[in-house]
């Protein structure tokens, strides 16, 4: 995998320094790193990047601004992969996220998961590379309410359902749920004939399971 | 350590009426709408005093005891408005005035028409058109003397017959005076609205004041703590996780090392989720950020009965509401998943006529009771100091509903 050029926005100095270590050490470049959000449109502009990962809660106002930063990205960049890492749980922030645009190209991750560190290198490249990463804790809290369309889905589909949204190839989610390639291309036509999603190019179309599902 | 966290934003305790305010410094009293309020108030009375004033001369011209038996009349009959009118404009001055204690399964009965003159509240209002009557020209007298006297310095160098050497030392103390006049304003205004106050509801609003500047201090020291826990604590912690992390990927996978480091690591994942769970107990972010539907919405996701949430809003309400209402549905929420065995359960919500109406419903046996210690008597306490009222169904057998009115606007 090519290294990435990373820009970091995270107002807290000690894990902004670690974020910075970690990609490093997996070969990616850090091109830069900011504490608030006006600072990471100026960073994005300045030096351009393959992927941006930003904290939610930053300064000015200490509220969302990271997370407003990051539509703003997506609108203005649709080129550009943003990772969200957030310490809230509520899908309320993640749908806004993956509301804005074409859904490919970004994630919302706890900060728990930087703790992780091999799977949040692999979520950062696969962001960067075109998927889509949502939290496992906030697919769980999505899942719970979505349990109108979802009571068509057998507890395997979700379960395939829930693995897409992580952004897991067929490959990746045959592996996790130790079953064959095959069985998981099965389970996914029936998510996709359950949700109504109308056939289209595969990619697409997983992409649209998950939206359907974010947002409700 | 983290980086500078800068100033927090939950800013202190306001003041709650005029008397308070005059005794904060000078500065954020002199800045603060409260001299002007209590301006508009006391100047409530001189618009009253005018027509009153008329009609005495009316009656005087007139002559004779009928004329004056008709103004007496007049009066009297006159006496329910203008109290209404007396207890309506204290609300200029004072915010705990409306604050009613929440009431449980009935409404405050209140003054209104036609009179009711077996009610307290009916005479009670009386009273405030005896207290208008008796202290208008009061009023008048400290608009004039705070206000007019600076403004007629400020005039001097304008009269006939003053020259500049005297005329414009005077002007010099009028500008003076005139921000001062702000203090004679409002303590006269906060007097008034203690002796009101005292006529409406003598004990019961005390108890109230105390208890709506308690909630507010509470909500203060909670944003405090959320905010210092997630700044300090969580970033920590994540640190740590990471560095665990970093660890695991240098140690070889089978040591003994790697064994204790990969427990730490769970451990301080586990520690993280439980801080996470705690911070949006003490104050929910989601609720500051994007207002009530959104977080009822989230709260919702969380509970374990299935709940239809339709709550629909023209926008953002003010801070105080939003945070009542939404511990309101939590703790509803929670009876429900405890108590009701109710299998479905819903909350609706509006903003209609400057009110927010709440409700949280469920099919569950019923037979909630106050009394019980099932946190609804906290919950009326904490709607009471928003000025709402809050309403219990629960009949044996089911259903049961929980409804908060909470009169508020729609913040811009």
């Amino acid at each position: 995998m090519p290294p990435l050029r990373v820009i970091i926005a995270e107002d807290a100095v000690l894990l902004r320094e670690g974020m910075a270590g970690l990609l490093e050490r997996f070969g990616h470049q850090v091109v830069a790193m900011v504490g608030d959000a006006p600072g990471l449109l100026a960073a994005v502009d300045h030096h351009g990047a393959d992927i941006v990962i930003t904290d939610v809660r930053m300064p000015p106002g200490y509220a969302d601004e990271g997370l407003r930063a990051a539509i703003a990205l997506r609108r203005a960049r649709p080129g550009l992969a943003v990772l969200v890492v957030s310490q809230y749980v509520e899908q309320t922030y993640a749908a806004e996220l993956l509301d804005h645009g074409s859904g490919a190209k970004v994630g919302y991750l706890l900060k728990d998961r930087i703790g992780d560190v091999r799977d949040f290198a692999s979520a950062v490249a696969r962001v960067a590379a075109g998927g889509t990463v949502v939290d496992p804790e906030v697919v769980r809290q999505l899942i719970r309410r979505r349990r109108d369309p979802l009571a068509r889905l057998t507890p395997r589909e979700r379960e395939v359902l829930g693995l897409m949204a992580e952004g897991r190839s067929n490959a990746a989610i045959a592996r996790e749920l130790v079953v064959t390639e095959a069985a998981v291309s099965k389970h996914i036509a029936g998510i996709f004939l359950k949700l109504d999603l109308p056939p289209a190019e595969d990619d697409h179309r997983r992409v649209r399971a998950v939206l359907a599902y974010l947002r409700g | 350590m983290p980086a500078d966290p800068g100033p927090v934003n939950v800013g202190c305790v306001p003041a709650r009426s005029a008397l308070e305010a005059v005794t904060q410094s000078p500065r954020r009293f002199l800045r603060s709408s409260w001299p002007w309020r209590s301006f508009a108030y006391l100047l409530g009375s001189g618009v009253l005093a005018v027509p009153a004033l008329g009609l005495y001369l009316l009656a005087h011209q007139v002559g004779g005891a009928a004329a004056y038996l008709a103004l007496l009349a007049g009066a009297a009959v006159l006496a329910l408005p203008l109290g209404m009118f007396e207890h309506a404009r204290l609300r200029l001055i004072d915010r705990d005035l409306a604050r009613r204690p929440a009431v449980v399964r009935a409404r405050q009965p209140h003054a209104g028409w036609p009179p009711r003159l077996r009610e307290p509240a009916t005479w009670r209002t009386a009273a405030l058109a005896g207290l208008l009557f008796a202290t208008w020209w009061m009023d008048i007298g400290v608009l004039s003397a705070a206000v007019w006297t600076p403004l007629l310095l400020m005039s001097a160098p304008f009269q006939p017959g003053t020259d500049a050497l005297t005329g414009l030392p005077l002007a010099f103390a009028g500008l003076v005076l005139l921000p001062l006049a702000a203090y004679p304003v409002t303590a006269w205004a906060g007097a008034r609205a203690t002796i009101v106050r005292a006529i409406l509801a003598p004990r019961e609003a005390e108890i109230i004041r105390s208890r709506a500047r308690l909630v507010d201090a509470f909500e203060v020291e909670r944003r405090r703590i959320e905010r210092d826990l997630h700044d300090g604590a969580q970033q920590r912690l994540v640190s740590l996780t990471m560095n665990l992390g970093l660890a695991l990927l240098d140690l070889p996978p089978r040591s003994a090392a790697a064994g204790q480091v990969r427990a730490a690591h769970e451990e301080a994942k586990m520690a993280l989720a439980e801080l996470r769970e705690l911070i949006r107990g003490v104050h929910p972010q989601v609720l500051t950020d994007r207002g009530l539907p959104a977080a009822v919405a989230e709260a919702a996701d969380r509970s374990p009965v299935p709940v239809t949430v339709d709550v629909a809003l023209p926008g953002r309400l003010p801070e105080a509401v939003e945070i009542a209402a939404y511990y309101v549905v939590c703790e509803s929420l929670a009876n429900v998943a405890k108590h009701s065995g109710a299998a479905r359960c819903s909350v609706l919500g509006h903003h209609r006529a400057e009110t927010l109406v709440l409700e949280v419903r469920d099919d569950g046996r019923g037979g909630a009771d106050p009394a019980s210690g099932s946190g609804l008597a906290g919950l009326a306490d904490r709607v009471a100091v928003v000025e709402g009222v809050m309403t219990l169904s629960s009949p044996p057998g089911g259903p049961t509903s929980v409804r908060v009115e909470i009169p508020c606007d729609v913040r811009a």
